[in-house]
Parts: C-alpha cells; sequence; structure tokens
C-alpha cells in the first residue's frame, strides 16, 4: 500500500454564496497519477484549488494534508517547493520570454533578490526540453500559439521539481502528438516517485491514469483504480450513459454513444 | 549555456537612454528665453550664471526627474494591476495626488513658489496620501484588479469626483487659485533645487521598494493562484508597490503638477524594444519617462519661445494620440483592452 500524498477530510467550499463542495473525504496516493473527471460544474476546479492551499480560508472548510503533514502547518516557502500547480486560463504573461516564464518556476528555491544558480539554469532547460519548447525559450508569450504557450507553462510548473504536481485542464490547447507527450511526461514523473493530480475533460487520456475520482454535483462519486469495472461503470453513470467505456488496443477509451 | 541572450540588450537600451539624458541635460540647460548665449557668459556674468544654476538647471534636472517618477509608477502600475492601460492618471492617483496638494496648500496658504522645506515636504506628503487614497478607492469600487474595463471606469470615476473636489477646495479658497492652475496644467517653471532633491530621495526609496519587490509583479503575470502557489506573500508584496505608486506619483504631481501619460507610454514604450522581467523593466521604464519628459518639456519650451507651453499641455496632446493608437493597433490586432 502506497502512502498518501494528499489527503482531505471534510472539504467543503463555496464560491460567493454557493456552496460547491459538500463534506469531501479523499486520500489520494504517492507515485500515482490520479485524474480527476466529472461533468461541468461538478466543482472539479475548486476541489483542486482547495488541495492546493489556493482558496482563501473563508471560502473552504476541512482539512487538507499534504505528505502526512496539515497543509496550513507548511511554511508557505516549503509549500511551494512540494507543491507545483498549473492553473487554467490564468495569466498570460505575454510580456516575457519562455525562458523567464519557465524561471518563475524556481522561484520558491531561490534566496530572495538572489540571482538563478547553475541548478536553476538546469532544472528550467530540462522543463522546457520536456515540453519541447526549448527552441523558443527567447521568444516572448505572446508571439505564441495556444499549445505552444500552454507547453512554456507546462514547463513552467515541471520546473519548481515539487513531489507533488496538481493541474488543472493541462491538455487545453495542445493538439493530439502534444497530448500523447504530456501522457508520457506524467508516467515519467510517477515511475520517479512523484505523485500527480489532474483535472481533466478528455476521458479517454484521464482512463490512462492509474486512479480516478469521478465527480458531480460538488461531492465524489467514486474513486477507484482506472481499470476496474467499478471505475467504468460509475463514469458511464456520471455523463448519463451518453458515453460508453471500451477497451482498444489494451488501452482503456471512452467513446460517444451514438 | 542557457543565460537568455536578452539582457545585453537591456543593458544596451539602458546606455542609450542615460545617452539620451546626458544630451538632453545639456539641451535643456542652453534652451530658454535668453538663449544659448547665458551658457557662454555664464563665466563672467553674475546674471547668466543665476539663470543657469538657479533656473535651468534645476528645471532640466526635475524635469528629468519627475519623468523618471511617472515612468516608474507607470511600470508598476501595469504589472500591479496586470493591465496594459494602467497608468497614475488613468487610475486615480495623479488626481487624488493634486486634491492632497490642493488640500495642503489651502492649510498651510502655501503656493507652488513656496521653498521652505516643510511647506514642500508637507504638500508632498498630503499629495501623496491623495494617491494612496485614490487607488484604495478605485480598488474597492472596481472590486479588485480581475476587470479592466471596471477598473479603467473606476479609476476615470474616481479621477472625476477627486477633480470636483480640488474644485470645492480652490473655491473655498481663492488665494491659491493661482497656484492651483498652474498645478493642474502641469508645467516644470517652478522647480528649484529643494523639489528636485525631494524628487530625488523619492525616486531612490520608490525603485529600492520596486527593485525588492519585482519578483511579485513577475509571479503575478501567471495569474493569483500561480503566484501564490510559487510561495510569494501577495498582500504584503501589494501593500508595498501600492506605497511605491503613490510616492512615485504624488511627489512628481506635487512639484509639477498633473502631467498625462508619460506613466503609460513609457512602459509601453520599453516593451517595444526589449521584454525582460520587471526588475530590469521598471528601471528601464524609469529611464524612458525621465526622457520623455525631458524631451517633452524642452519641446515646450522651445517651441513658441520665448513664449512658453505649459509641459502638461503638450504631454496631453502627445499621449492622447498615442493612446488612441495603441488601442487601435490592440483592437486591430484582435486583442481585447
Amino acid at each position: 500500500m502506497n502512502s498518501v500524498a494528499v489527503s482531505a477530510c471534510q472539504i467543503s467550499a463555496s464560491i460567493g454564496k454557493t456552496p460547491v463542495l459538500h463534506g469531501i473525504d479523499l486520500q489520494l496516493p504517492a507515485a500515482r497519477w490520479t485524474s480527476i473527471v466529472g461533468p461541468n460544474g461538478a466543482g472539479k476546479s475548486t476541489l483542486l484549488k482547495v488541495l492546493a492551499g489556493l482558496l482563501p480560508a473563508r471560502d473552504a472548510g476541512g482539512e487538507v494534508g499534504l505528505l502526512g503533514r496539515p497543509l496550513h502547518a507548511i511554511p508557505v516557502r516549503e509549500r511551494a517547493r512540494l507543491l507545483a500547480w498549473l492553473g487554467q486560463n490564468e495569466g498570460s504573461a505575454d510580456d516575457l520570454t519562455s525562458y523567464d516564464v519557465a524561471m518563475l518556476g524556481r522561484l520558491p528555491h531561490q534566496p530572495w533578490l538572489a540571482p538563478p544558480s547553475a541548478a536553476d539554469h538546469a532544472a528550467v532547460e530540462q522543463a522546457l526540453r520536456t515540453t519541447q519548447a526549448w527552441e523558443w525559450r527567447h521568444r516572448p508569450l505572446a508571439q505564441l500559439s495556444g499549445g505552444e504557450r500552454q507547453r512554456v507553462l507546462l514547463a513552467r510548473a515541471l520546473a519548481v521539481q515539487a513531489r507533488v504536481l496538481l493541474m488543472d485542464e493541462p491538455l487545453a490547447n495542445l493538439d493530439p502528438p502534444h497530448q500523447t507527450d504530456w501522457l508520457h511526461t506524467v508516467r515519467a514523473l510517477v515511475a520517479g516517485g512523484g505523485t500527480v493530480v489532474s483535472v481533466l475533460h478528455e476521458v479517454s487520456i484521464a482512463l490512462q491514469a492509474d486512479d480516478m475520482v469521478i465527480m458531480a454535483a460538488g461531492r465524489v462519486v467514486h474513486h477507484g483504480a482506472c481499470r476496474e469495472g467499478a471505475t467504468h461503470a460509475a463514469l458511464e453513470q456520471v455523463f448519463d450513459h451518453r458515453i460508453r467505456v471500451r477497451q482498444i488496443d489494451g488501452m482503456w477509451m471512452a467513446l460517444p454513444r451514438v | 549555456m542557457s543565460m537568455p541572450t536578452h539582457h545585453p540588450r537591456a543593458l544596451w537600451c539602458a546606455l542609450w537612454l542615460l545617452l539620451a539624458s546626458a544630451v538632453l541635460l545639456l539641451a535643456g540647460v542652453g534652451v530658454g528665453s535668453t538663449g544659448f548665449e547665458s551658457v557662454l557668459r555664464m563665466a563672467d556674468e553674475p546674471v547668466a550664471r543665476q539663470i543657469i544654476w538657479d533656473i535651468r538647471l534645476p528645471r532640466t534636472l526635475g524635469a528629468w526627474l519627475a519623468g523618471a517618477l511617472l515612468g516608474l509608477a507607470g511600470a508598476v502600475a501595469q504589472g500591479l494591476f496586470r493591465n496594459p492601460l494602467a497608468d497614475p492618471y488613468l487610475l486615480g492617483s495623479a488626481s487624488g495626488a493634486a486634491l492632497g496638494g490642493a488640500v495642503a496648500m489651502a492649510l498651510f496658504g502655501s503656493s507652488p513658489l513656496a521653498t521652505q522645506w516643510l511647506t514642500r515636504v508637507g504638500v508632498t506628503g498630503m499629495a501623496f496620501l491623495g494617491a494612496a487614497g485614490a487607488v484604495g478607492l478605485t480598488l474597492l469600487l472596481a472590486k479588485g484588479v480581475q476587470h479592466t474595463l471596471r477598473l479603467l471606469l473606476a479609476g476615470v470615476i474616481v479621477g472625476v469626483v477627486l477633480g470636483a473636489l480640488r474644485d470645492l477646495v480652490e473655491l473655498a479658497s481663492p488665494d491659491i487659485l493661482q497656484s492651483m492652475q498652474s498645478f493642474t496644467l502641469g508645467t516644470t517653471s517652478f522647480v528649484g533645487w529643494m523639489a528636485c532633491a525631494l524628487m530625488a530621495g523619492a525616486w531612490g526609496v520608490c525603485s529600492l521598494l520596486a527593485w525588492v519587490l519585482a519578483r511579485a509583479l513577475d509571479g503575478l503575470t501567471l495569474g493569483e493562484a500561480t503566484a501564490a502557489s510559487l510561495g510569494l506573500p501577495l498582500a504584503p508584496m501589494r501593500v508595498g508597490l501600492v506605497a511605491a505608486l503613490a510616492l512615485a506619483t504624488g511627489t512628481a504631481v506635487a512639484q509639477t503638477g498633473l502631467i498625462a501619460f508619460v506613466g503609460l507610454a513609457a512602459p509601453h514604450l520599453v516593451r517595444s524594444i526589449v521584454r525582460v522581467t520587471h526588475e530590469r523593466h521598471i528601471v528601464l521604464s524609469s529611464l524612458m519617462g525621465a526622457v520623455l519628459l525631458l524631451a517633452a518639456d524642452i519641446l515646450a519650451r522651445w517651441v513658441l519661445a520665448p513664449q512658453e507651453l505649459p509641459v502638461g499641455v503638450l504631454t496631453a496632446a502627445l499621449g492622447g494620440s498615442y493612446l488612441l493608437w495603441l488601442m487601435h493597433r490592440r483592437t486591430s490586432q484582435g486583442a481585447v483592452l
């Protein structure tokens, strides 16, 4: 049995006055990839934000744990080194070059006002090469396409070299070959002992994860291994049986029911 | 091996701006109602020496420093509010500073000509408080920085309301009307050595503050959540940056009055030359603002010589056209303002 990387106990959250999450309990194992899926408005992104400690305390209740410690008890800079975050549609950073953007991922490692160290440069180069963004490291983000930009932002998150990586819709704007690359990247991270949690709309990609959390209306309706029949049944159920889960060439896929 | 190659370009940009500053400083000393002759006769004529030493030199240096403060304020505002149109003028902070200055003048019965340290510092302090209050009010009205249009509208509303309050203060104490007029037009004619010293001090403090907090601005380009996930203490850093913004705007406005668009244009011009992280961007924007305002000031003194134009009128006319062009370019590129 793996140890727990991220735990949630009785998580509730609201945006404005609208309750979004209702009493969520989760134990996400370390060194595994967990994907979170569910219909629009199920509260997936909000849950991920709560797990990352990014929702203001007045909007969230319950206890989140990171690597066996209460999240709120970990100093912010140490937390930033343990847990990396990749959000969706947040900022554009149009005016910075790809290299400078990826270097921002090293902020938690740098002493205040210190210039980047050799280790920082090495981490940034590795991250940019992993997402195949090294070629245009000197170009500002404003001059990149949506997919290229997403690869730079992914490299920024990878450059943190955190043990836990939370990603919200990381495949946005990525074309199929780069979605495959992303899959390899995540697999490599997990093989190296990292923990990945991703909110995904692409159900077929989400099915390639180790575990799946299925959400609906602010609650977790199922949490299990991606290859289990019960997970597939819950998946079909939560999407109103509008999709079918089938095995093709040894991979589980979600197909539209026509 | 992996060092970004654009930093030499930033260095070259800084060197060119410093060179331009030096050339403009010399030109500024030479331009005036008595022309360049004063410079030549400075050695043996006390009057000529006085013109150069007590009028032209502080005024020229003052224009450079005021521009440097406004350029810095603009770069900080655009980074802090993640909004390319943020500017001390559009955010209402300049109007707040002018109101603060008017209240101080009405209370102390002083004028922009006042050279006593205390009144100068008093007016500057009040202008700083006014600028900080106005930024706070704008943020409150806009309910944060997320919505560009709401932010700019709130800034315009705050600017108009504070402008009306300033009018009321002026009406209540008519003896400050004369000095307030030059204040609202924006002019460098009353800048003496004392004002220069104040602005230089404020510039030092603001540059240091902005440089120390520049990483927060870099982090914020990735959005609030990501910046927080990087372990940046955003709340105290924001307070520090708003303080730098207000101090820079307040000090500049207290010495030279309302000078529009320098804070908006300087960071944009820098970005069109070189794109660097805020640590360098703020310094370059500050130098660019200094060069812009000094050039505009020399132009304002020279274009109708021996008459002179208030430099605020010139920057408003030139800057307004620049803003229109910027908006046109952005919309034609399909970017949402």
